[in-house]
């Protein structure tokens, strides 16, 4: 059984041997990535030739049709697929879903293994297949709650403001509306029903003119209240505006991935530019955006050759190389639910119910027993130690990973703060590592540093909003509320604005608003969004809560065993890094002569910069 | 950053900003104020804050290099009627920093004509020594000129980043646009390459200096 990683390698021959026996089998996954490297597995193996399929939301329409087809009239043996295939339809008589990799959540395994055997009188079948340790145990627990009927709906979320300033736009097109009335219909939805009157009066004013503190956009406004106390449109073509951009789901920028003829040479894939060949699928822009040419990444079951970007087209060739430079995209990454974290950690606790466990996996939580402890239901275990000169820092919250993240860039500060001078951190679904130059235990032991202090509650309160400040992940959350508010316009086929230029006006407007009016609507909407979302910061807020006073440090020697998996994932995952100006120099140094070539520099002579002459050779 | 410029050294600033010092001349281009009031007139309410903080950031590198003449390099306001729209203050704050200096607003293609009651003098170019300044490129020996807002993006380690940049060639200086809601326009773009004429160099700019690139290293949007 795997440490770590998602390939589910190890089970590949006996995913095969389920498929032959079976008339079609459906085979689930988490991840687009995991989808291609399955797929491409079984049919490394795939000696009988059967036919398996793949199915996922990045390939292109009509080969999602073809496959959905070949389903039904029962022309296939398998096929794998993401949530692309989780609702909705009955795809054909389906015998037997197998699911690669962690359920996330009780609801939605139910869900997935509910496809196979779509009849009411018989129970469905179904075969999970962990990846690593901890999925096992992941998986175990999900297991007991299904049998114990449990479901883990998410809980119902609060209504955003972007979503009641676009309804508030909307009821002005559809004929005007009264502001008392409207509020009380509104606050009659479950998720508004503790709007309060601020709020949604500060919805109107931003429909209106923005909502800005400066009141100089009175004269455009686009709705106004009438004598008759009822807010209409002030031009007919808002509505029209309105139409166009209606809807509350942002797909994250997509380009067409599109096969031309590859070429080594950069002169050469120049013009290759030119000749458009077939469109294989989608992907997301910010993937695309981080490859360089000739990085290689699987796509639709083949291994491409990234070549450029032209306009809404990522060019890419069929590599000749075997193995891919990037795994894959990502996409479709979600947290295990707050139920299902419950379970693991119950059953981590708990010796007595390990014998539902594969031996290796029961040796493992026995020898992490003995070397340190095992983590509680309602503790927090933290361990320390050294390894190759870095002090690191182990803790198990088992909140999900986009939690860990966000602890960990606040704990990162924190360090900082303390002069642990931290290198960077990585979060896994269950725990987080985080190593420093300095030495954590000696600053424990030497009062410099306490445990309950790092983790106390209040790291969501300043070191949260300095955080929030720099990250990405807030202008893309900004982005979406824009968007969904109206602030700014869709994109509409045939207008030169592409996604990326959305991007960059929104991040400039972000910083504006940040800077202006930081209590400003969009910013309120951002910031919520944001803490359900990408950040998820109330169930870090829940586990900070929940742990207080129970923190179980344990300072060893090593590395622990259920430490491991998440120092296996060090090198893999992008760590929290230097300043944006700190990389480019070093790559400005790594090419000085190139760009000094031509062209005489020396070093910033203003403000206080040092001065640096370096005289090009000349042409 | 020096620049050497068909024989004039001239000082690139991470503003943006061009700075001549045998000629004590700041060049700056691509302010398009008025940008945000004049999406708001269409019903896009985009914050109205970007012609005060363009004039805010525009007055530092005033104030810090003190220049004799400052050239705005055309698109200065983002359409025809930017200049009518402007506030009371902005307008105070443009006089005051025209105050015992030569103004020259060259003029773009956003802002083709004068524009009445905002100071300086209008012109299509301006000439000095060897330099060419306009808007748009023409078919001089040696320009500098606007209206492209060029940015460079490059790949390090994994990570992407995406800046304003001044862009050389031997013929050809582009400036980066300067005005606080501007977006940009790739220099691997092909039409770019034909305009630069050959061989050229993105500086890009950064918090404190700015990084130059082989255009030829940097990648395409």
């Amino acid at each position: 059984m795997p440490w770590a990683g998602h390939s589910a390698r190890y089970a590949y021959a006996e995913i095969y041997k389920l498929i032959e026996r079976q008339k079609m089998t459906l085979v689930f996954v988490n991840t687009r990535s995991q989808a291609e490297m399955v797929f491409r597995e079984l049919w490394n193996i795939n000696e009988k030739n059967l036919p398996i399929a793949l199915h996922h939301g990045s390939l292109d329409a009509s080969r999602r049709r073809k496959v959905e087809a070949a389903m039904g009239a029962s022309r296939l043996r398998a096929v794998v697929a993401t949530s692309s295939l989780d609702l909705g339809i009955d795809w054909g008589d389906v015998d037997l879903v197998i699911h690669v990799g962690a359920p996330k959540g009780i609801s939605r395994l139910q869900q997935r293994i509910g496809r196979a055997n779509h009849r009411m009188d018989e129970p469905s079948r179904g075969v999970l297949v962990p990846s690593n340790r901890f999925e096992v145990l992941e998986c175990t627990a999900a297991v007991e709650a299904l049998s114990d009927r449990i479901q883990d709906t998410p809980p119902l979320r609060v209504g955003a403001l972007d979503v009641l300033a676009q309804h508030i736009f909307g009821m002005a097109c559809a004929g005007g509306f009264d502001a008392d009335e409207l509020y009380r219909e509104v606050r009659a939805a479950a998720p508004y029903r503790k709007l309060d009157r601020k709020d949604f009066d500060d919805a109107i004013d931003f429909v209106a003119t923005g909502g800005y503190a400066l009141r100089v956009y009175e004269r455009f406004a686009r709705i106004r209240k009438g004598a008759d106390n009822i807010w209409r449109l002030t031009h007919p073509r808002f509505a029209r505006q309105y139409r166009m951009n209606v809807g509350t789901i942002v797909e994250s920028p997509m380009l067409r991935v599109r096969l031309i003829r590859g070429s080594n040479k950069a002169q050469e894939r120049k013009s290759t530019v030119a000749r458009p060949g077939r469109v294989l699928g989608q992907l997301e822009e910010y993937f695309a955006e981080n490859l360089a040419p000739g990085d290689t990444f699987i796509f639709g079951g083949e291994i491409l050759q990234f070549e450029g970007i032209s306009e809404n087209d990522v060019l890419v060739s069929r590599a000749k190389s075997a193995d891919p430079k990037i795994p894959a995209y990502n996409g479709g990454k979600f947290p295990l639910s707050t139920f299902l974290a419950d379970g693991v950690r119950k059953l981590l606790a708990d010796p007595g119910h390990w014998n539902a466990l594969p031996a290796p996996v029961r040796d493992w939580l026995e020898l992490q027993e003995l070397r340190s402890a095992l983590p509680g239901p309602n503790n927090l275990l933290v361990e320390t130690f050294w390894r190759s000169g870095r002090s690191y820092l182990v803790c198990y919250p088992f909140e999900g990973r986009l939690a860990h993240q966000t602890l960990g860039m606040l704990l990162t500060r924190r360090l900082e703060r303390a002069k642990l001078r931290p290198l960077g951190f990585v979060a896994t679904e269950y725990s987080l590592a985080l190593w420093c130059m300095g030495d954590i235990d000696g600053a424990i032991e030497g009062g410099a540093l306490s445990l309950d202090r790092l983790f106390e509650e209040d790291i969501l309160g300043d070191d949260l909003e300095a955080w929030l400040a720099e990250t990405a992940l807030m202008k893309r959350s900004f982005r979406n509320c824009a968007l969904i508010s109206g602030l700014v316009e869709r994109r509409f086929p045939g207008l030169e604005k592409t996604g990326r230029q959305v991007t960059i006006s929104t991040d400039l407007i972000y910083d504006v608003l940040r800077k202006h009016e930081p209590d400003h609507l969009l910013l309120r909407a951002a910031r919520a969004d944001a803490a359900t979302g990408l950040l998820d910061i109330r169930r870090l807020g829940e586990m900070l809560g929940r742990i207080k006073g129970h923190i179980l440090h344990k300072p060893l020697e090593r590395v622990s065993p259920l430490a491991v998996p998440v120092m296996l994932e060090i090198g893999r995952e992008t760590v929290y890094g230097e300043s944006a100006d700190a990389v480019l120099s070093e790559a400005a140094e790594d090419l000085i002569r190139e760009a000094t070539s031509g062209v005489e520099r020396k070093d910033a002579p203003k403000r206080n910069g040092t001065r640096l002459r370096r005289r090009a050779a000349p042409r | 950053m020096e620049l050497a410029f068909g024989g004039a050294r001239l000082l690139a600033d991470c503003s943006g900003a061009l700075y001549w010092p045998a000629e004590r001349t700041l060049i700056v281009s691509d302010l398009h104020l008025e940008k945000a009031s004049f999406y708001a007139s269409r019903g896009v309410m985009l914050p109205p804050y970007d012609t005060a903080a363009t004039l805010a950031e525009l007055a530092k590198v005033i104030d810090y290099y003190r220049p004799a003449r400052v050239i705005a390099l055309g698109d200065n306001f983002h359409d025809r009627d930017g200049g009518a729209r402007l506030s009371g203050e902005s307008r105070t704050k443009i006089f005051a920093l025209q105050q015992g200096r030569e103004w020259i607003w060259i003029t773009g293609n956003h802002d083709p004509e004068t524009i009445e009651n905002i100071g300086g003098d209008f012109a299509e170019t301006f000439e000095k020594s060897s330099l060419t300044f306009r808007h748009l490129p023409g078919t001089t020996e040696l320009e500098v000129i606007g209206h492209f807002h060029p940015v460079a993006r490059v790949s390090v380690r994994g990570r992407t980043l995406r800046r304003r940049c001044f862009a050389s060639s031997e013929r050809r200086l582009v400036l980066p646009a300067f005005g606080s809601f501007t977006g940009g326009f790739n220099i691997r773009d092909l039409s770019f390459a034909s305009l630069m004429g050959g061989d050229f160099f993105a500086h890009m700019l950064g918090g404190e200096r700015l990084f130059s690139f082989a255009a030829a290293h940097c990648l395409p949007d």
